[in-house]
Formats: C-alpha cells, sequence, structure tokens
C-alpha cells in the first residue's frame, strides 16, 4: 500500500516538516477513505490524467542473501502477470524472450554460492536509450525504463547496447495471446518494464516483488526511491547496497545487498 | 483441327468466366462494386461511444495516434480514447474479439477499405474479461450474471455496472 | 583529358546477359529470404537473444565499410591530383554506390519490423549514432551522385574536384560512424574502443581497392578492352599499403587489449579458445586477410595479373572474416557482469553462445552482394564509365 502524498503544491522547507505534514496529510487521509478502500479496489496511485513525474524514482532493492537457489517465483510471476512464455515451456529456448531471470553465481575460490534475479536496471543514464535510432527506447519521467513499440523498427541496437543483457527480441508472431495491459509483438524489443501497468494503476508494486513477498522470502522490495519515507529508501539507509557493474556509472535504478 | 481447337478453346474461355462471375456472386451480403459491405455489430455494452460515429469513421486513427504518445511516454492514461477501452465495448459477443473474425468489428471495416491494421501485432483483440467499466444496455443486461461470475472484489454487481466515466 | 575516351559496355553477349541473370536471380533469392524473415519472424534464423546481430550484418557492414573504400581511387585522382587515376574514377564512384546500395538494402531488410522505414526516417534521436548513420548514407548517396555526374557531364566538369574534396571528407565521417557503432558501446570488452573508428576507415581503403581491382580486371578483361600494367602496378602497390596497415591496427588493439587482466578471457577467447571465431582469426583474418597477400603481391607472383586477383580475393575473404570475428566473435563472448565469478542462468549468461547461420540470412547478404554487383554490371553498359582504352601508352600520356 503505498502512502498518500501532501496535496499542496508548496515544497516544506524541512525534511522533518515534509514528514509531519506528510503523516498528518496521510492519518487524515486515511480515516476518510478507510471505509471506501474496503469497498473498492481503488486506484490509489496517480489520477489518470496526471503524467508520470520526476517527483518520484521507481526503484528495487534485491536481497541475494535471501534469494533461494532454485526458486523461480519472480521469473514465474513476470511470465504470467505480463504474458511472455517461460523459457522452459518455449520451443525456441534460445530466442525466448527473459524479462526477469535468475542468476547462480559462484566464486572459483571459495565455491561460495549468491542467486540474485537480473532484469532490465532502468538506469539513470540508459545506454539503450542512448543508441537508439528512433528513440523508441526511452526513460520515462518517473525513471522507468520502456520501449515505446509504436515506434520500435527491431534494429536490435539497443540490445547490443545494454550491459546487462537486460532486452529480448520477440523472434515470433504472438497469435493474440498478449495480456490486454501488456501490448508486446513480433520484431521489436522488450525488457522488464517494473510492471508499469501496476504501478500506473496504483498497485505500487512489481509481481515480482509481490509474489517474492507473498512466498515469504521477501528478497524483493519496490518503491519511491525518491521518498525518503518509502520502505525501499528506509531499508537502502540500512543496507549496504551494491549496483552490478558500478564502474560504468549508470546510476541504476536496481539495487543489490548481498554480492 | 485448327478451327476444333479454336472453338474448344472459346467454349472453354466463356464457361470459366460464367463459373468465375457465379463465384463472384455468391456472396450474399449487400455489395458495393462487387465487394462485401462492411458488417457493423452493435457494440456489446455501453450506451453510445465516445464520440460520435462519423467523427470516430474519419479520426479514429489521429484519435488513437495521440492517445498512444500520452500514455507510452507521459503515462497519461486516460480511458476516453484508450484502444484498450474500445475493445471492452465493441468485442464481438461470438468471437470475443475485435479482430478475429472477418465479421470482427475492426477487421470488417478495415478489409473493406483495405488499410491493413498495425495495433494488434502487439494489441490484444479481446477485453480484459474481468470487470466492465461501461455500463450494461437494455440490450446487453443479461451479461451481468456473466460479470458477477468473473467479479473478484465484494463490490456488488449493481454497483460495479453502474460506475460511471 | 583529351586522350582518354569514355564508351558504355556494349552488354549484348550471351556472357553478358546471363552475368546479369545469374546476379539477378540471387538478388530474387535475396528477396525471398527477406520475405520469409519478414513474414515469420526472426525465428527462422540463427540470430537469437545472444547472438543479436549475425550474418546480415556481416555482409552489410562489409559491403558499406567496403563502398566508402572504393571511392578512394576517384578521390586520389580528384582530391589529391594524381592525373593517372582521373580515367578510373567514374567506375570508383559508381561501385562505391552500388556498394554503399547492397549493403544499406541487406541491412535495411533484416530489421525486426522492415516495413517501419518511414518510422526510422522521420523520428530521430541524435544521440544515436544510427540516427546519424541514416543521415550520412541518404548524404553519401547524394554527394556521390553529384560528384559522378561531375565527372560525366562535361558542362559542370569544373567543379569536380570540390564534389570530390566534399565526398571524401563525407565519406571519411561515415565510415567513422560505422566504426562508431561498435566503438560507442561500452558494454563488451571488444567495443567500447576509439580504435575501432579509424581501423575501420583503413579496412575500407583495403576492401574497396580489392573489390575495385578485381570489377576493374574483370569489366576490362570480359569486354576485351585493354588494361596495362602500368595501372595494375600502381593499384597493386597502394593495396600492399594498405592490407599492411589493417595488419597494424589488428595488433595493436590486441595487444593493448592483452595488457589489461580485466580483457584476458576475452583475449584468451578471440586468439586461442574459441573454436571458430578464433580459427576465423588467425586463418581468415590474419593469413588468408593480411599475411598470404602481402606475400604474394610483394613477391615476384605481384607482376602476374592472376595473382593479384588471388590476392585481391583472399583479401576480400578476410575481410569477411574480420568482419565475422568484430561482429559475431565479440557477442559471442558472454557479458562480464561479475568479474572473476562463475555465471550460470536460463538466459545463457556465462556461457560462451554459440551461433549458426541460417539459409535465409545467407542469401539475404548474398543477395545484398548480387544487387551491387548488377547495378555495377548495369551502369557500365548505360552510362560511359569505362575508358576504352586502358594500355600502358595511354597512361603514360596522362603523366605529362
Amino acid at each position: 500500500m503505498s502512502e498518500l502524498k501532501p496535496m499542496s503544491d508548496q515544497v516544506p522547507a524541512s525534511p522533518e516538516r515534509r514528514r509531519f505534514v506528510g503523516a498528518a496529510a496521510a492519518t487524515a487521509a486515511g480515516l476518510t477513505i478507510a471505509p471506501g478502500v474496503m469497498l473498492y479496489q481503488v486506484a490509489h496511485g496517480r489520477p489518470e490524467e496526471q503524467a508520470a513525474s520526476s517527483a518520484v524514482r521507481w526503484g528495487m532493492l534485491v536481497d541475494a542473501t535471501k534469494c533461494a537457489t532454485g526458486c523461480n517465483d519472480c521469473v514465474t510471476a513476470c511470465s504470467t502477470e505480463n504474458g511472455w512464455t517461460p523459457v522452459a515451456e518455449s520451443k525456441h529456448p534460445k530466442q525466448a524472450p527473459q524479462w526477469i531471470r535468475k542468476l547462480e553465481l559462484q566464486d572459483p575460490l571459495t565455491q561460495m554460492e549468491t542467486n540474485l534475479p537480473m532484469m532490465c536496471q532502468h538506469c539513470a543514464e540508459p545506454p539503450c536509450v542512448d543508441v537508439c535510432p528512433t528513440g523508441a527506447s526511452f526513460k520515462r519521467a518517473d525513471g522507468i525504463v520502456l520501449v515505446d513499440r509504436h515506434t520500435c523498427i527491431g534494429c536490435r541496437y539497443c540490445m547490443m547496447a545494454c550491459p546487462y543483457k537486460a532486452r529480448s527480441l520477440v523472434h515470433e508472431h504472438l497469435n493474440d495471446t498478449q495480456k490486454p495491459d501488456v501490448p508486446r509483438g513480433i520484431g521489436c524489443v522488450e525488457a522488464c518494464t517494473f510492471c508499469v501497468q501496476k504501478v500506473d494503476r496504483g498497485d505500487g508494486n512489481t509481481a515480482c516483488a509481490e509474489a517474492c513477498t507473498a512466498a515469504g522470502h521477501n528478497a524483493l522490495l519496490f518503491g519511491d526511491m525518491n521518498d525518503p519515507e518509502s520502505e525501499i529508501s528506509k531499508r537502502l539507509r540500512e543496507l549496504p547496497t551494491k549496483q552490478v557493474r558500478v564502474d560504468l556509472n549508470l546510476n541504476l535504478g536496481v539495487r543489490y545487498h548481498g554480492i | 483441327m485448327a478451327g476444333k481447337i479454336k472453338s474448344l478453346l472459346i467454349l472453354g474461355a466463356v464457361v470459366l468466366t460464367t463459373a468465375a462471375l457465379a463465384w463472384a456472386g455468391s456472396d450474399t451480403r449487400p455489395k458495393a462494386s462487387g465487394v462485401p459491405m462492411p458488417v457493423i455489430q452493435k457494440a456489446v455494452k455501453g450506451e453510445q461511444c465516445v464520440e460520435d460515429t462519423d467523427y470516430m469513421r474519419r479520426n479514429h486513427m489521429v484519435v488513437l495516434d495521440q492517445h498512444r504518445d500520452k500514455v507510452v511516454i507521459e503515462g497519461i492514461r486516460t480511458k476516453k480514447h484508450s484502444l484498450k477501452e474500445c475493445i471492452e465495448c465493441h468485442a464481438s459477443e461470438t468471437t470475443g474479439s475485435v479482430a478475429a473474425a472477418k465479421d470482427d468489428f475492426c477487421v470488417s471495416c478495415h478489409s473493406y477499405a483495405a488499410v491493413k491494421i498495425d495495433c494488434f501485432d502487439c494489441h490484444s483483440t479481446k477485453p480484459q474479461g474481468s470487470i466492465a467499466m461501461h455500463s450494461l444496455n437494455a440490450e446487453t443486461a443479461h451479461y451481468k450474471h456473466k460479470l458477477a461470475a468473473q467479479a473478484t472484489s465484494k463490490v456488488s454487481v449493481e454497483e460495479m455496472a453502474g460506475v460511471a466515466q | 583529358m583529351a586522350s582518354i575516351t569514355f564508351r558504355e559496355v556494349e552488354g549484348s553477349s550471351l556472357k553478358y546477359w546471363l552475368l546479369f541473370g545469374g546476379l539477378g536471380l540471387f538478388v530474387l533469392f535475396g528477396a525471398l529470404a527477406w520475405n520469409t524473415m519478414h513474414h515469420y519472424g526472426h525465428v527462422v534464423t540463427g540470430m537469437d537473444n545472444q547472438i543479436v546481430w549475425g550474418l546480415p550484418h556481416v555482409f552489410a557492414v562489409f559491403l558499406i565499410v567496403a563502398a566508402s573504400g572504393a571511392l578512394n581511387v576517384a578521390s586520389i585522382a580528384s582530391v589529391f591530383n594524381k592525373p593517372m587515376y582521373k580515367p578510373l574514377a567514374p567506375l570508383s564512384a559508381i561501385l562505391s554506390l552500388a556498394l554503399m546500395l547492397g549493403g544499406l538494402l541487406v541491412l535495411v531488410l533484416d530489421l525486426g519490423r522492415s516495413d517501419r522505414l518511414i518510422v526510422a526516417m522521420t523520428n530521430f534521436n541524435f544521440k544515436s549514432m544510427f540516427t546519424w548513420n541514416v543521415f550520412l548514407y541518404s548524404g553519401f548517396f547524394g554527394l556521390v551522385g553529384v560528384y559522378l555526374w561531375t565527372m560525366l557531364d562535361r558542362s559542370v566538369k569544373s567543379y569536380s574536384k570540390a564534389a570530390g574534396t566534399a565526398a571524401f571528407i563525407w565519406r571519411l565521417v561515415l565510415t567513422t560512424g560505422t566504426g562508431s557503432l561498435f566503438g560507442f558501446l561500452i558494454a563488451r570488452e571488444l567495443y567500447g574502443t576509439a580504435m575501432l573508428a579509424p581501423m575501420f576507415i583503413i579496412m575500407s581503403f583495403a576492401y574497396g581497392l580489392a573489390i575495385y581491382l578485381m570489377v576493374l580486371a574483370a569489366a576490362y578483361a570480359w569486354t576485351g578492352r585493354a588494361l596495362g600494367d602500368a595501372v595494375m602496378m600502381r593499384l597493386k602497390g597502394l593495396l600492399v599499403v594498405f592490407v599492411a596497415a589493417v595488419l597494424y591496427f589488428v595488433v595493436v588493439h590486441h595487444l593493448t587489449n592483452l595488457y589489461f587482466a580485466k580483457f584476458h578471457g576475452v583475449e584468451a577467447f578471440i586468439l586461442r579458445d574459441g573454436g571458430i571465431f578464433t580459427t576465423l582469426f588467425w586463418v581468415g583474418q590474419i593469413v588468408i586477410g593480411g599475411v598470404a597477400p602481402l606475400v604474394i603481391l610483394l613477391s615476384g607472383l605481384g607482376k602476374q595479373r592472376t595473382w593479384i586477383m588471388v590476392a585481391c580475393g583472399l583479401v576480400v575473404a578476410g575481410g569477411m572474416a574480420q568482419m565475422y570475428v568484430t561482429i559475431i566473435g565479440a557477442q559471442a563472448y558472454p557479458l562480464d557482469m561479475f568479474p572473476g565469478l562463475i555465471v550460470n542462468s536460463s538466459f545463457y549468461d556465462g556461457v560462451v553462445h554459440s551461433y549458426t547461420p541460417s539459409m535465409p540470412e545467407l542469401f539475404l547478404g548474398l543477395g545484398g552482394v548480387a544487387i551491387a554487383l548488377l547495378v555495377t554490371t548495369f551502369a557500365i553498359k548505360v552510362l560511359r564509365l569505362l575508358p576504352v582504352s586502358l594500355d600502358d601508352a595511354t597512361v603514360a600520356k596522362l603523366e605529362h
């Protein structure tokens, strides 16, 4: 459940004041609409005519120490929510899209193993956006890196450019098996969208993080990194985290603990 | 000998032409110069379209074009001109889709006008399948029970069917 | 150039039409290959989510790079004012245009959504090298077209030097752009280096000249026109310099990489452990593409026309091998996201990616080559591109 923000346009001067106003507004609003919330599955994100804004920065914290070997809950949840065929069921595994995958790392010196999910890192300076000839690969105001499939010509330059191998090409006709909320099609490139369809209608969470939490592993935490009161911001202040390939200095939206 | 072959060929040409014309005329739908007119099915849900018919016929592509950029790039997901919402109302009762069979809403006119539809390479042609956002009309009120079966929240179906936009 | 007469090739013999038809057949196969790829999607190709750019790109980039280099001869004539090269210039220009057309067609027809070319030509992202390439390639056609016109039409002949200089600078920028397509990518160890742009320029000199020499010799041999040794020896000498320069760049690139511990893995892959890629590197790129042509051209064999043609063929074959290693070899080695750790996943992380080119890809690429040669064959028949005679006596008169 994401918190409600204060409605005023004025930005409070100090963090404490911001927190107080936020807390007060949240309490008041919560008391007002609590009965309504129980009745409806209400969209409590931003209103539908409001654009995504850079006041928000969506991000994910992956706790690799809680990620189990052989567990694929996040991958299954993603493929179910977004409508892509899991690679194990695909007729052409090398050409099958994988928006998220589990990596098993092993240190050759100590044989110590680490597991983690790898998906689009939603970089603040995405190389894929730099190289796209038509501008189809773009970063939305709230930090989510997306492919505008209306403009994608399928040149795959973004796939060459991605340092994380996050992107996949759809190699064959999907024959109307797409989810209505997640349009995707032949010849266009795709990747993890931070479940933008869920985020925009106010779920405030991604399918993978929801599944991981529901299964009790709690390795994935999604939220607004610009909001100091969000769960993810609080955890980021508590846990030491790293970015994958941090030497590339891309300022990633996905941070890992335990690698 | 050559005369016989010639007359045989002419006879064959006549027979084939007649057969072709007969075959072309076998489609019983009303025609405009030999092409079957589009079958415009009445929408399953809703009292009327979000814009009036004439405007939609001429401008639906522009409407969709402008809306899609707002949705994808800015994240403005208003429902009025959303393709998904069009499909919610216009999906055929029989196929459940706007582009599966040749009489379905989009395909029917588009094949008449010979304009290729690019949308459904990526977009699903079927509605969400859960809660309908537009009110049922008198003709489709019988769908209430179908919706009730699919509803996942605790809200009563009457309230759900009456949710205004 | 009052002493040089240009005349169209007669092009009415059976052999001419057989050549035309044969090339046309390959163009048709290329079109069929594209149709298959477009209809069924890239699932029918050997390219996948690991090897993203495959054989069509090898052909396309090779043709584009060679196109740029094929203009060299004309540039030496107009820009550097070497009179002996002036009669060779028109063929150089048309070959350049033809190779560029072939390469671009392969590139564009391999797109996942090749029906969206209009989108590519109306939506631009100026931070992308690809967008700049759209302008560079179109501008190339325009400029070289104008340049060719100044060579053919006496009324605008005085503009030849200006057009030639513009085309020369433009194609240096263009080839820098092609090399930078890879040079600007930080993700892979074998890319992301400023070396690639000048390396592509020098590769263009070598491949372009090798192809030009072969086309020139074939055109003259098959039309019974005289082609003297003076021309051949001069061009052969140039080719030696260019091939040696390519070898230099390759050596410097890999030696530098070998100095960095973090590149040891990928260098071991290319130079020793890469299987087909290692073979293509040493046997294809270095021996066939570099050492063997140099040995042939610098020895006594280099005085014989047949051996010069063999050397040119080897340079072209080595060039294709070089493109294969550069484009596909770099993708075959897995991304190094966690240096020092062994990585395993369902998405082929941490393992060398295998690639088997498919028939549609091969025929699409060959179709591009066929279009380039078809355009050239047709052009020399309808335009006055080839001098009637390039024997030593005629050429000697130019020098004075």
